[in-house]
């Protein structure tokens, strides 16, 4: 078989070569091992589960190998693969009210049923350099004392909004409209609250922190209080047409922040909290309430408040979130333009002549005129 | 066999006819008949379809054209004789997985197998002026091309596609058709698409082609 | 670690994708779309856009467009700025060498598909060709109107005033209407569309073009075509008339006169050539016996050898 080759075939694979090689950096230090990342780098792992949009930590952990640690190619590596998986169905939704919970807090109450389970995290460490953990081994594993709380059901406190009626109640969903997919449907506008929900949920986490900073510094204001963010275990079942009953497909780790916000009530309803939705998987909470903040700033139109910020500005945010797109287009400039640098070169040039000329023209005119004076 | 398929095999009361011998490779080959048809209104495209033996009345070539076509994402409307088939289903709903409907604007694709008595255009969806794109695909389906084998004299086409105009023998149509095929065309961009389905050719007429009139 | 993050068999097979990589929902997914386009020329057809092996912005539509239209007996030519040897014009002709085992081709007469980014080939295409663009930004209002929701209005009710507008205060300021590539068209006099970041020069080669021509933009997410013979109108005014760039020299390596010239750069001391942008067409002329001005100039012969071998290390 006749097959073309050209210049910049050899360049490519010496590329190619040359960015392994670099990857693997000093043979002498031992490769990272995909569990050491799954396990140690679990921040990163989540990230790039979540923009990756699928939820497999080895796979991730792989990616993140891959990248170098760059973590938007990693989540691009993830979309690529998952794009080529067969589809069996969709899930029943998740119920976080079941979470098996390793953190839960509200910053709405000072206690509630189940109580503040503060977990892992880096909320109340103080950011000093910990160089014990320079040394190779990180030492003895520290003990760590659990409170039992087994039995104790952990409600959901925008539920126990709700009981009271002072929540908005949860939009219900209408089982004749299926719930939107924009992995198999171009996203067009306007765009439902199913169709924005999993754009953010698989957003950058630097856009829509920016976004979110951005409610609170008064672009579109949403008087976000933290309501309640979870962190913890749910299954995830599949309903089996064939069985007629769910059936288990597995845990999946998620972080889910509902913020609670003021709303002053119209002539069609009574003032109540609404609230921003957010879930992401993995432990993730920067971009959980992110997500919320900016899910409630778009919710403008339904709640009838003025759209001035651009946090609320629907159709800017979801087209403008994805990493994956983001950096395909900035980066797309490094490719060679140089036809159409021409074709700017060549108009430049005739402007810069015209202009000239006619700065020529211009003095020999001031100059006859001063000279006729 | 699955058993699903035995399922629905025993309802039809025959085996279940094959589909595409090599489902990538001739769904290519008969998808590039239908772009050149599309692209060249019409202009005859021959298509290979050795091996696909569908219930009758569907026939081999709206049976490649359904199997290149349809899926999940595609509803599908049957005329009355093909509809009457529960064969057909069978075979449309095994191989394509394209919901069979009721109602002919709900369709994105349909299929006429008595195209002498096929319903108006105007019932299929014609597109909205923001998405054209979401209008009907309607497929003629026993089409004869070529002035002996039609009862109407030949159409001439202009339009995108056609370097100059085109005669366009083809048949049977119900008389009202081209009167129909002209308001469509009007309607521009909205407007449905037509695949004629021969023995072993097709030919397509996309809403952007006009009718000149005929002289006679 | 949990059961399910285990990593799964296909991974470990690269190598075995489906003929041209794409599952077969997903090629009838863009062939349906494909109909719709050629269906309304001009019309930019939405369609759900897959994430590829290869960045958004370094062709993921044409990719789709190729892949879903690709048989086995075509022959496919891959360029780039013109040219078969840029950088992304061999990665992507590998891609398709790789998953399809397709037969490819730098000869844009032996081609039965070409895929382009930035330009049209200098020889007039034939009806059995296809031509398929990379479009990175499909809607031709979009630098006029931001909002997707506002240009489907506009497309609808064919309501270009406003690109109208920016092209006569163009002229008002500068005296030249100064878009010189992605000039905006007229489709079979209705849908104003994006020829693709072409250079200007090429589009009058769209106009009632023997070979169909499909684009496709991935991260956008749309496709669409313009069929054989369409009527391509350049978007202009009475007194001030569409009109294409000029070149004052032929080629230098090849003499070619009328066709599209890159600037090479031979020195810092302001020495320069121009060069054919198609190369096939001038490594073509070259091998019939046309030379340049500059064909026996060392500097020259450095850019001339340079086209055939290596252009990057």
């Amino acid at each position: 078989m006749y097959v073309a080759v050209k210049g910049g075939e050899k360049a490519i694979r010496n590329a190619h070569k040359l960015t392994a090689k670099r990857r693997r950096g000093d043979t002498s230090v031992p490769a990272l091992t995909l569990e050491q990342i799954a396990q140690q780098l679990a921040h990163s792992v989540a990230r790039v589960m979540g923009e990756g949009s699928l939820y497999d930590e080895t796979l991730a952990a792989l990616a993140i190998k891959q990248a170098r640690g760059d973590l938007i190619e990693a989540a691009f590596l993830m979309r690529a693969y998952r794009t080529t998986l067969p589809r069996f169905g969709y899930s029943t939704p998740v119920d976080t009210g079941t979470m098996l919970v390793e953190r839960r807090i509200s910053a709405t109450y000072k206690d509630l049923p189940g109580g503040q389970v503060l977990g892992p995290t880096f909320d109340y460490s103080h950011r000093l350099l910990d160089f014990a953990l320079a040394a190779e081994d990180d030492g003895a594993e520290q003990p760590v004392e659990m409170t039992d709380n087994d039995d104790q059901a952990m409600p959901r406190v925008t539920d126990l909004l709700g009981d009271e009626g002072l929540m908005e109640p949860d939009p219900v969903s209408d089982g004749g409209t299926p719930v939107g997919d924009l992995t198999r449907e171009p996203l067009s506008f306007p765009a439902d609250r199913d169709l924005r929900l999993q754009n953010l949920a698989r957003g950058d986490e630097g856009f829509l922190l920016a976004l979110a900073y951005s409610t609170q510094r008064g672009y579109g204001r949403t008087h976000p209080f933290a309501g309640e963010i979870r962190y913890g275990e749910v299954e995830v079942e599949f309903f089996a047409e064939e069985l007629g009953f769910a059936v288990t497909l597995g845990a999946i780790k998620v972080t889910e922040c509902q913020m609670v916000n003021q709303f002053a009530g119209s002539a069609q309803a009574a003032p109540t909290f609404t609230r921003g939705y957010g879930l992401v998987f993995g432990q993730a909470e920067r971009k959980a309430m992110s997500m919320s903040m900016v899910d409630r700033s778009m919710r403008w139109q339904e709640l009838g408040e003025e759209p001035v910020a651009p946090a609320q500005d629907v159709e800017f945010v979801l087209s403008h979130s994805d990493n994956i797109q983001a950096t395909g287009f900035v980066e797309h400039l490094k490719l060679p333009h140089y036809v159409d640098f021409q074709a700017e070169l060549d108009l430049v040039h005739r402007m810069r002549t015209e202009w000239f000329e006619k700065r020529e023209q211009q003095e020999q005119g001031g100059a006859a005129q001063e000279a006729a004076q | 066999m699955t058993a699903t398929q035995e399922t629905q095999t025993s309802q039809a009361m025959t085996p279940l006819a094959a589909g595409f011998h090599d489902p990538v490779h001739d769904a290519q080959a008969c998808f590039r008949a239908v772009m050149n048809a599309m692209a060249r209104p019409g202009t005859r495209q021959s298509l290979d379809i050795a091996g696909l033996t569908p219930p009758a009345p569907l026939t081999s070539v709206a049976a490649a054209l359904a199997l290149t076509l349809l899926d999940y994402d595609t509803p599908v409307w049957l005329d009355k004789p093909l509809m009457a088939s529960e064969a057909v289903k069978a075979f449309l709903r095994f191989h394509t997985g394209a919901p069979i409907v009721n109602e002919p604007v709900e369709a994105a694709f349909a299929l006429v197998a008595n195209p002498g008595q096929m319903i108006p255009l105007a019932s299929f969806n014609q597109g909205s002026a923001e998405y054209p794109d979401r209008s009907a695909t309607v497929i003629l389906l026993g089409q004869g091309f070529g002035a002996a084998r039609t009862a109407t004299p030949a159409v001439t086409l202009t339009g995108p596609g056609i370097q100059d105009s085109t005669a366009f023998p083809v048949g049977p149509v119900p008389p009202v058709f081209w009167e129909q095929v002209a308001a469509n065309s009007r309607q521009f961009p909205r407007g449905i698409d037509l695949i004629f389905a021969g023995a072993a050719e097709i030919a397509a007429l996309p809403r952007s082609t006009r009718i000149l009139p005929t002289e006679v | 670690m949990t059961d399910t993050a285990r990593i799964p068999e296909s991974l470990h097979e690269q190598g075995e994708y489906n003929f041209a990589y794409l599952d077969e929902q997903t090629k009838r997914m863009i062939r349906r779309a494909i109909l719709k386009g050629i269906a309304i020329p001009g019309y930019q057809v939405p369609f759900a856009s897959r994430e590829m092996p290869m960045p958004y912005g370094w062709g993921t539509g044409g990719v789709q467009v190729t892949a879903a239209i690709l048989g086995r007996s075509d022959c496919l030519k891959m360029i780039d700025q013109g040219s078969d040897d840029t950088t992304n014009a061999v990665s992507l002709r590998g891609f398709f060498e790789k998953t399809a085992g397709v037969r490819t081709t730098c000869e844009t007469a032996e081609a039965s598909i070409i895929q382009t980014r930035h330009r049209i080939p200098e020889k007039d295409l034939r009806e059995d060709q296809i031509l398929v663009f990379q479009v990175p930004i499909p809607e031709p209002l979009r630098f006029l109107e931001p909002r997707e929701t506002e240009t489907r209005k506009m497309h609808a009710l064919e309501d270009y005033g406003l690109m109208h507008v920016k092209l006569y205060e163009d002229i008002a300021k500068n005296g030249h209407i100064a878009t010189t590539y992605a000039y905006p068209v007229k489709v079979n006099d209705r849908y104003v569309m994006d020829p693709s970041p072409t250079p200007k020069f090429d589009n009058p080669k769209i106009d009632r073009m023997a070979a169909l021509q499909l684009y496709g933009a991935g991260r956008e997410k749309r496709i669409y075509a313009i069929p054989p013979y369409t009527k391509v109108k350049s978007l202009d005014f009475e007194d001030y008339p569409f009109e294409i760039q000029k070149f004052d020299k032929p080629c230098g390596l090849c003499g070619a006169e009328n066709v599209y010239l890159d600037e090479v750069i031979l020195d810092d001391k302001g020495g320069r050539m121009f060069v054919c942008s198609d190369s096939d067409y001038c490594e073509e002329r070259r091998a019939d016996g046309h030379l340049g001005p500059m064909a026996a100039d060392p500097a020259a012969a450095r850019v001339g050898n340079t086209r055939t071998g290596e252009t990057i290390r």
